[in-house]
């Protein structure tokens, strides 16, 4: 049971706990508390900072490629760091950055927008973290220890064998991806169930919020997709570190093997990236433009539909391997039709805004860009799927233009809006919305300067991934260009941590729901109590917030309630002393630690430290297993514990993924259970 | 249920009394069916493309082993893969039976056949061992040919996914033995019974597909 910053309570170890290795964290503030946390909100904002803090490392990446890139023979990097680089930028944009950025805004957004007091497994969401913070320190640490990965962020196997690499630069890579794949995989499997089960009373399915939705999306597809790499990296381990044939030509081993494993993965990875930023700007637009998401039922199951049809485009990108006409041919269709659920959506987005009472706050304005942008983007993916077309710009420029514009002009510009959306709810202070519209605008103009001219570049013959080129083939200009549009990105990143480093001492402080905002996360204070809600919410129908707040007059138009406050009222004393929260634990981040310490010992072949690694990780989880998920004792508010440790059903199978290990959400469902019993059937009939 | 102010707050008050089989929280969730479960279904699904992805190596690299190397058909000791898999497949009804005896409340029978249950697995396992390092000696190992590193990472891998499941069954039968695994908590046998079904559905596959299909 937790320590909720309760008045005075002489912390008295009621019955001397059965001495425990480690006692039991109990403090839920401080510096120290970090490290213990399974507050699915605080394990958002720690995957948010840690993010973006990649990001920055990225972009420092991107810069130096650009600088290498400015002039013809240039001389800033060597070849081998430009290979390392570009390496690094891809990987850690894909992997570091936009994964654990919708990461940080599912855990934080997702149990609040669905009524619910945490996630379904809150240890297992502290693991994840964990243990995709170590793996990315593990994949830079190599920077130190040799030289970073080197052979792209697709890895191409042979290429990545250890005929052609033989450093450890691609052994990190390996292991790296893998300590992510279980730290994502985790995470997936511990948001679908959230989304499934961990509903408010009321809330069916077709009454989550379309960010919600998008994310549940992306979280089946991470579910799918990670175990397809995991194998393939599995495949190059063995070829590297135990001398199978897996890559080997010499030996039968067919190279496109890699290349098949690797897109199908990394095809649904791309939708993995999009999905969410696209629920970010669903939630943007019906707000700043007060209508409601045009075509609600029709987003969903778009998404849907692009998570399906995710899976039968990978080939596309392998036009250029001769598998023959027929695949080709197929493939090209399916692409080609991938589009239309794409377009439903846009169409939908700018419905949404049409004839609403716009307001270009700064999150609108990044919405508004996503569109824009991430239509280009899209518009160049489909002229990937005319073959002919695909193999004259196959690893030019065109194909960097091009996702650069799904994944900078439509990830990250739909994250970024969702930083300014949600800012106040999570810190409780608004960003400032001078700097943050200078910031839209430097954003918007540098990411156009930097990535229009590479269509450009590419159309012209320009290949990517090399590390210089010779001067008098026409590609001066526009890389110069590119170069300076890059650096005006720099800026704007600058300009935002500018701003959120003002706005902490000077920010406009946030009301609960400072935007009239539709979703439940409106409905609480901000920042939110711990707790998140003092009572279960009981939902009537999709932007149930909204709904409490107006009704319709008789041309349909918004008129306020009179009996309703407006903002969120605060829980009274009592309600927030009375919840009841999963303690903090230790075991996760040590399980976590294992991981990394594993991979050393593998890269290094020093075989005591990877069992010294498997024992801290099965230790970390037998402990986890055997802990209960809420420390009983402490307190009497509560009335009588649930029989046992409640909820640690499985708390005692210790292998095989920890996912059974962990402990019910346990509080919210308390407290909706008389309601939800009976309330709803799950699958809703929507609006 | 239209007032959110009348529902009473957190501590459910003493009437509701938990009842005796509570399958934590198995009635309150959303679809019906508990946390844990779903979690493992969830995680089942992932499996399934982990080792489909292998099979599909495997299927991949057949036939294409230089004839010169040692192939499937010279190795394959059919009838005794054979009884080791159907060993396997047994441990699956004993899986059964621990579920039974625990729903039951009788945790001594749960003990017998979770014992039961993880022995079968390590005969398994065993002949598992005993057929690689038969195949070593005859001359394949993981880097013989393409067959040969299909071969041991399909199977090996699917070794690892039951060695996991034998230490899963044994740390229950030591929880049961502790007093910690009543009736109330039948569901985490259930659980891990279907993870225990699961690497058993998977063995018949890779079994008719590595041995059976010539």
């Amino acid at each position: 049971m937790t320590t909720l910053e309760l008045p005075p309570k002489p912390a008295l170890p009621v019955t001397p706990l059965p001495p425990p290795v480690l006692r039991r964290p109990r403090s839920i503030t401080g510096a120290a508390s970090w490290f213990t946390t399974v507050d699915h909100k605080r394990i958002g904002i720690l995957y948010g900072v840690t993010a973006f803090t990649f990001f920055v490392l990225g972009g420092i990446e991107a810069l130096l490629l650009r600088l290498q890139l400015a002039r013809p023979n240039g001389t800033v990097l060597s070849a081998e760091a430009y290979n390392q680089l570009f390496t690094m930028h891809g990987t850690t944009m894909v992997f570091l950055v936009i994964m654990p950025l919708s990461a940080a805004f599912a855990n934080y957004l997702m149990p609040i927008m669905l009524g619910a007091r945490d996630v379904a497994f809150p240890r297992l969401n502290a693991f994840s973290y964990w243990a995709f913070l170590l793996g990315g320190l593990f994949l830079y640490s190599s920077f130190f220890l040799g030289g970073a990965p080197n052979g792209g962020w697709f890895g191409y196997a042979p290429n990545t064998s250890i005929t052609f690499s033989p450093g450890h630069n691609i052994d990190f890579w390996v292991f790296g991806l893998q300590i992510l794949g279980i730290a994502s995989t985790t995470g997936a499997v511990n948001l679908v169930v959230t989304a499934l089960n961990m509903r408010a009373p009321g809330m069916s399915l077709l009454r989550m919020p379309i960010f919600v939705w998008m994310s549940l999306i992306a979280q089946f597809l991470v579910l799918f997709a990670m175990p397809v790499i995991t194998v393939a990296l599995f495949l190059l381990m063995f070829d590297r570190q135990f001398g199978s044939n897996f890559f080997n030509p010499a030996m039968g081993g067919d190279p496109l093997l890699w290349q098949h494993l690797f897109w199908i993965f990394g095809h649904p990875e791309v939708y993995i990236l999009i999905l969410p930023a696209m629920g970010v700007v669903s939630e943007i637009l019906p707000v700043f433009a007060r209508k409601p998401l045009f075509g609600y039922p029709v987003m969903v199951f778009s998404g849907i539909a692009i998570g399906f049809m995710g899976w039968g485009v990978w080939v596309h990108h392998m036009f250029s391997t001769g598998l023959g006409p027929a695949a080709v041919s197929a493939f090209s269709v399916a692409t080609m039709f991938i589009a239309v659920p794409t377009g439903v959506k846009i169409f939908n987005w700018i419905g949404t805004i049409w004839r609403g009472s716009i307001k270009l706050s700064t999150p609108m304005l990044y919405a508004m860009g996503f569109i824009a942008m991430f239509t280009i983007g899209g518009l160049s993916g489909v002229t990937h799927a005319v073959s002919p077309h695909d193999r004259q710009q196959t690893d030019t420029y065109y194909v960097v233009a091009h996702f650069h514009y799904v994944l900078f002009g439509g990830a990250l510009f739909g994250l970024m809006g969702g930083f300014y959306y949600w800012w106040p709810k999570v810190f409780g202070y608004h960003l400032s919305e001078k700097i943050g519209k200078w910031q839209f605008w430097l954003w918007f103009m540098g990411f156009n300067l930097t990535f229009g001219p590479m269509h450009i570049l590419g159309l012209q013959g320009m290949p990517r991934r090399i590390d210089t080129y010779p001067a008098g083939y026409g590609f001066e200009f526009w890389n110069l260009v590119a170069t300076a549009g890059s650096f005006v990105i720099a800026f704007s990143v600058l300009l935002f941590i500018i701003n959120v480093a003002r706005s902490k001492k000077h920010g406009e402080r946030a009301v609960g729901d400072p935007w009239d905002g539709r979703t439940l996360e409106w409905s609480i204070t901000s920042p939110p109590a711990h707790y998140n809600f003092g009572e279960s919410p009981v939902v009537h129908s999709l932007d149930d917030w909204w709904h409490r707040k107006y009704t319709e007059d008789e041309q349909g138009r918004p008129v306020r309630r009179e009996d309703h406050p407006g903002q969120p009222v605060p829980d009274s004393p009592e309600v927030a002393n009375s919840v009841h929260l999963p303690s903090p634990s230790y075991f996760p981040l040590i399980a976590a630690f294992g991981l990394p310490v594993m991979a050393y010992g593998m890269i290094y072949r020093a075989w005591a430290v990877v069992i010294l690694g498997a024992i801290i990780v099965i230790g970390g989880i037998y402990a986890w297993g055997l802990e209960p998920s809420a420390e009983p004792g402490g307190h009497d508010d509560h009335g009588p514990e649930l029989p046992g440790p409640d909820g640690d059903g499985g708390a005692d199978v210790p292998d095989d993924g920890p996912q059974e290990l962990v402990p019910a959400g346990v509080a919210p469902l308390e407290t909706a259970a008389p309601e939800s019993a009976s309330a709803e059937p799950v699958t809703g009939e929507g609006p | 249920m239209t007032t959110v102010e009348a529902t009473a707050p957190a501590p459910p008050a003493p009437p509701q009394a938990p009842e005796p089989h509570g399958d934590h929280g198995a009635h309150v969730t959303n679809t019906g069916i508990s946390n844990e479960k779903v979690a493992m279904w969830a995680f089942l699904g992932s499996e399934c493309l982990l080792f489909g992805a292998l099979i599909s190596t495997y299927l991949l690299y057949k036939g294409k082993s230089d004839p010169d190397t040692p192939q499937p058909s010279e190795l394959f000791d059919i009838p005794y893969t054979s009884v080791s898999s159907f060993v396997l497949l047994m441990s699956s009804v004993t899986m059964v039976l621990a579920l039974s005896a625990i729903q039951r409340g009788d945790g001594k029978r749960l003990r017998i056949w979770l014992t039961t249950t993880a022995l079968l697995g390590a005969s398994f396992i065993a002949g598992q061992i005993y057929e690689f390092t038969a195949f070593v000696r005859e001359g394949l190992n993981l880097s013989t040919n393409v067959f040969g590193s299909s071969f041991f990472v399909l199977t090996g891998f699917h070794g690892v996914h039951v060695t996991l499941g034998i230490v899963m069954l044994l740390s229950m039968v030591t929880l049961s033995a502790r007093g910690k695994l009543g009736q109330e908590r039948a569901e985490t046998i259930e659980i891990a019974g279907l993870y225990w079904h699961f690497v058993d559905v998977v063995w018949i596959v890779i079994f008719t597909v590595i041995y059976l299909i010539p």
